[in-house]
């Protein structure tokens, strides 16, 4: 497959993230055409080049943006009456996941325009970005872009001379990962803890302030103005019919070139490794995410598999945002699972049982397995752990949290089982040594 | 388990070929990290009051949103950026401009890692120790920064100048291994640039970070946060740098090789330039 920047391409322009820079390269063209259109029409068009959300799910974005409930001419009362949302999920978080916030400090008008033409679409007035409060950097950009976009006329009362009027409000979060889950995100924006709603009701029937709400990533609203300027078939050009365009790869990890490689979705790992120079000199692949720590471990064997939603799914992962993190044969996958589980142990938002307890007593276990003072039931009492959270939880962070257990000990379970028999990890170069480790493993 | 002798040992770990990096340094996480610590207040001497200026600029911020109560989280980055933390005074003062109980308040500042419970330093220095971060380094920087500053995670030094934390993934993993240092990103780091970081730091010099603004303290960092920047600044910290290598990696291969997305109203897909 061939690099294809999109979302990406303005990146590397001077001063990229101003209003000028912007309007040089397109910027604003796909709004003034959209004013043109009836609301509808654009909700068509978006649902005909299949956009699939970028936040992870893959929803299709234009089906979504169709549930927002509309009043019939001469309705007077009914869901289709109240004040309509568009919230911008841009608190990411997800452990891998790098591409959103370089979209924001780079070319948040990319993302303004989309939330435009969105809000339009859906008939909002008020658009909240919710960006990451750590993100300190995007946040003054995002600000900025916002404030230029007013005072351009492209925001506010009267958008463009067309009569219609969109406020936009840009909100920072405070430290949660659970935030990025919509209702979490949700309840944080009304001034709460970010503990997620019970769905159904979805955010399209009952989402900020109970009112018809889309939630949309901001990779998903920075796809939006290409599509509509140059057409839903140019979309679907790239990529798969199911899940059409470009996907911005963010490449990490054990890898010469780590970094953002924006090609069309289904590209492979094969050739993404090929693009970003391998994995560093001297080790070979060992497991890897398709999409965040949250979705199931690869290995070498998936190198050739379609890296997108259908492709990833038959392959028993998710493709989630497209975040590669490449681990070697230098690196123990107990004590990257380990890490994994003690931030989803942290970022429990502590609402539902068996995330908030089975998290840290998969920690403990996974630390004892990691030193090798654990015993082999104790792998088979993660599985069962595992059990009772998957499906089990009240969100999908519990369903997230043992996606790298499940499949590591599908892949690896014998690794696991070495810590055991040798008292410690068997990467470890000091237990290597001092044979006096091994064999003195016993619980705590 | 009583298996596992010198050639168990050996054996087992020749099978692996090659050994890893960062399996000396203890898990910089330990299981009572996980909940936030909650201790009785004691409010240091040297605190800035909140003042009318205060309640003004959370007016401001809840004129801003359709429902009073949105504001809640940037008001309490605002309280943070004058006293240092969120104190029971911050509390309050958000509780009654809100029309909520205190405890209702509380309830969220609790919930949220960026509401420091005690005074931060002048300097919030964070280390991601999420898995890739810390397999590439970040275990040893925190490791070292640690004994270097002499204190544990959420902790601050007592000439009040750092405070210490693991952070979770900083969403920059293309620049792993990450520290931030008032959330402003120094990339690419190891031991050796976050230590020679913290010693200039303390030297009173502000290096600057790999992309963001030009340093400032906590308390304005927060302040910014909240929303509110100061007019001789914005600009500059505005201009602060955003790319490194790892953001433009794709891009620079694509025009290396001529690739490009397909024009638009051409039927041929994507391709190489003619």
């Amino acid at each position: 497959m061939p690099l294809t920047p999109v979302l990406s391409r303005r990146w590397n322009d001077p001063e990229s993230w101003t209003l000028a820079a912007y309007e040089r390269t397109d910027g604003y063209l796909a709004l003034r055409k959209a004013l043109t259109m009836q609301p509808d029409e654009i909700t068509a068009v978006i649902k005909d080049s299949n956009l699939r959300g970028r936040g992870g799910a893959g929803f299709p974005t234009g089906m979504k943006w169709g549930f927002i409930p509309q009043a019939k001419p001469g309705e007077t009362s009914g869901p289709g009456l109240k004040p309509k949302y568009l919230v911008v999920n841009a608190d990411e978080g997800e452990p891998g996941t790098c591409r959103d916030l370089p979209q924001m400090m780079n070319d948040p008008h990319s993302m303004i325009e989309g939330i435009v033409i969105a809000s339009f679409a859906i008939r909002a007035h008020l658009a909240v970005i919710y960006v990451r409060g750590e993100a300190v950097h995007a946040l003054r950009r995002v600000r900025a872009a916002v404030d230029e976009a007013y005072a351009a006329g492209y925001l506010g009362n009267n958008v463009l001379m067309s009569g219609y009027h969109l406020e936009v409000v840009v909100h920072p979060g405070a430290g949660a990962y659970i935030c990025g889950e919509e209702t979490a995100l949700l309840d944080s924006l009304e001034g709460y803890r970010g503990q997620p709603r019970l769905k159904p009701p979805f955010p399209a029937v009952s989402g900020l302030y109970s009112s018809p709400t889309v939630v949309n990533n901001v990779g998903t609203l920075a796809s939006v103005p290409p599509i509509l300027l140059n057409g839903a078939d140019w979309w679907k050009q790239m990529g798969p019919e199911k899940s059409p365009g470009t996907s911005v790869y963010s490449v990490t990890g054990r890898v010469v070139r780590p970094g953002q490689y924006e090609a069309p979705m289904g590209t492979t790992l094969r050739e993404l490794l090929e693009m970003c120079g391998g994995v560093r000199e001297g080790y070979s692949l060992k497991f890897w995410t398709p999409g965040g720590s949250s979705t199931p471990l690869f290995t070498d064997e998936h190198l050739d598999v379609a890296l997108d939603f259908e492709g990833v799914a038959a392959a028993g992962s998710m493709n989630g945002t497209s975040a590669l993190m490449i681990f070697d044969d230098g690196d123990c996958i107990v004590r990257a699972v380990g890490r994994w589980i003690k931030f989803y142990a942290h970022e429990s938002c502590g609402k539902c049982t068996p995330c908030r307890e089975g998290n840290p007593w998969m920690v403990q276990i996974l630390d004892r397995i990691e030193r090798g003072q654990a015993t082999e039931e104790e792998v088979d009492q993660l599985l069962d752990i595992c059990d009772n959270i998957l499906g089990r939880s009240f969100c999908a962070f519990g369903d997230g949290a043992v996606s790298p257990v499940l499949s590591s000990i599908q892949y690896f379970r014998q690794e696991y089982l070495d810590h055991l028999n040798l008292g410690g990890c068997p990467l470890d170069p000091e237990l290597a040594r001092d044979t006096a480790l091994a064999g003195a493993g016993s619980p705590r | 388990m009583t298996e596992g002798g010198a050639g168990e040992s050996g054996r087992l770990s020749a099978a692996y070929g090659r050994h890893g990096t960062a399996h000396t340094v203890a898990s910089p996480v330990d299981i009572g990290d996980l909940g936030s610590s909650v201790t009785e207040e004691v409010v240091p001497d040297d605190v800035a009051p909140l003042t009318e200026q205060t309640r003004r600029e959370a007016r401001q911020i809840i004129a801003r949103y359709p429902r009073p109560r949105s504001a809640l989280l940037p008001m309490l980055h605002l309280v943070q950026s004058v006293q240092g933390y969120v104190s029971s005074a911050g509390v309050a003062l958000c509780a009654e401009e809100l029309n909520l109980t205190k405890a209702e308040v509380g309830a969220v500042v609790t919930f949220y890692t960026m509401f420091k419970r005690r005074p931060a330093g002048e300097y919030l220095v964070s280390v991601c120790t999420n898995t890739l971060c810390g397999f590439l380094g970040g275990e040893e920087i925190y490791a070292a920064v640690q004994e270097q500053l002499g204190v544990h995670h959420d902790q601050t030094t007592p000439d009040g100048r750092f405070t210490l934390e693991h952070a979770e993934c900083l969403a920059a993993c293309d620049y792993a291994p990450v520290v931030t240092v008032n959330y402003e990103f120094y990339d690419q780091q190891s031991v050796e640039s976050t230590t020679a970081l913290v010693d200039a730091l303390r030297a009173g010099d502000r290096p600057a970070p790999t992309r963001g603004a030009p340093l400032c303290s906590f308390k304005e960092t927060s302040r910014e946060i909240a929303g509110f920047s100061e007019a001789d600044r914005a600009a500059t910290a505005l201009a602060g740098p955003s790319v490194g290598e790892p953001s433009i990696a794709g891009l620079r291969l694509a025009a290396q090789r001529g690739e490009r997305a397909p024009a638009a109203g051409t039927p041929g897909g994507a391709g190489k330039d003619a």
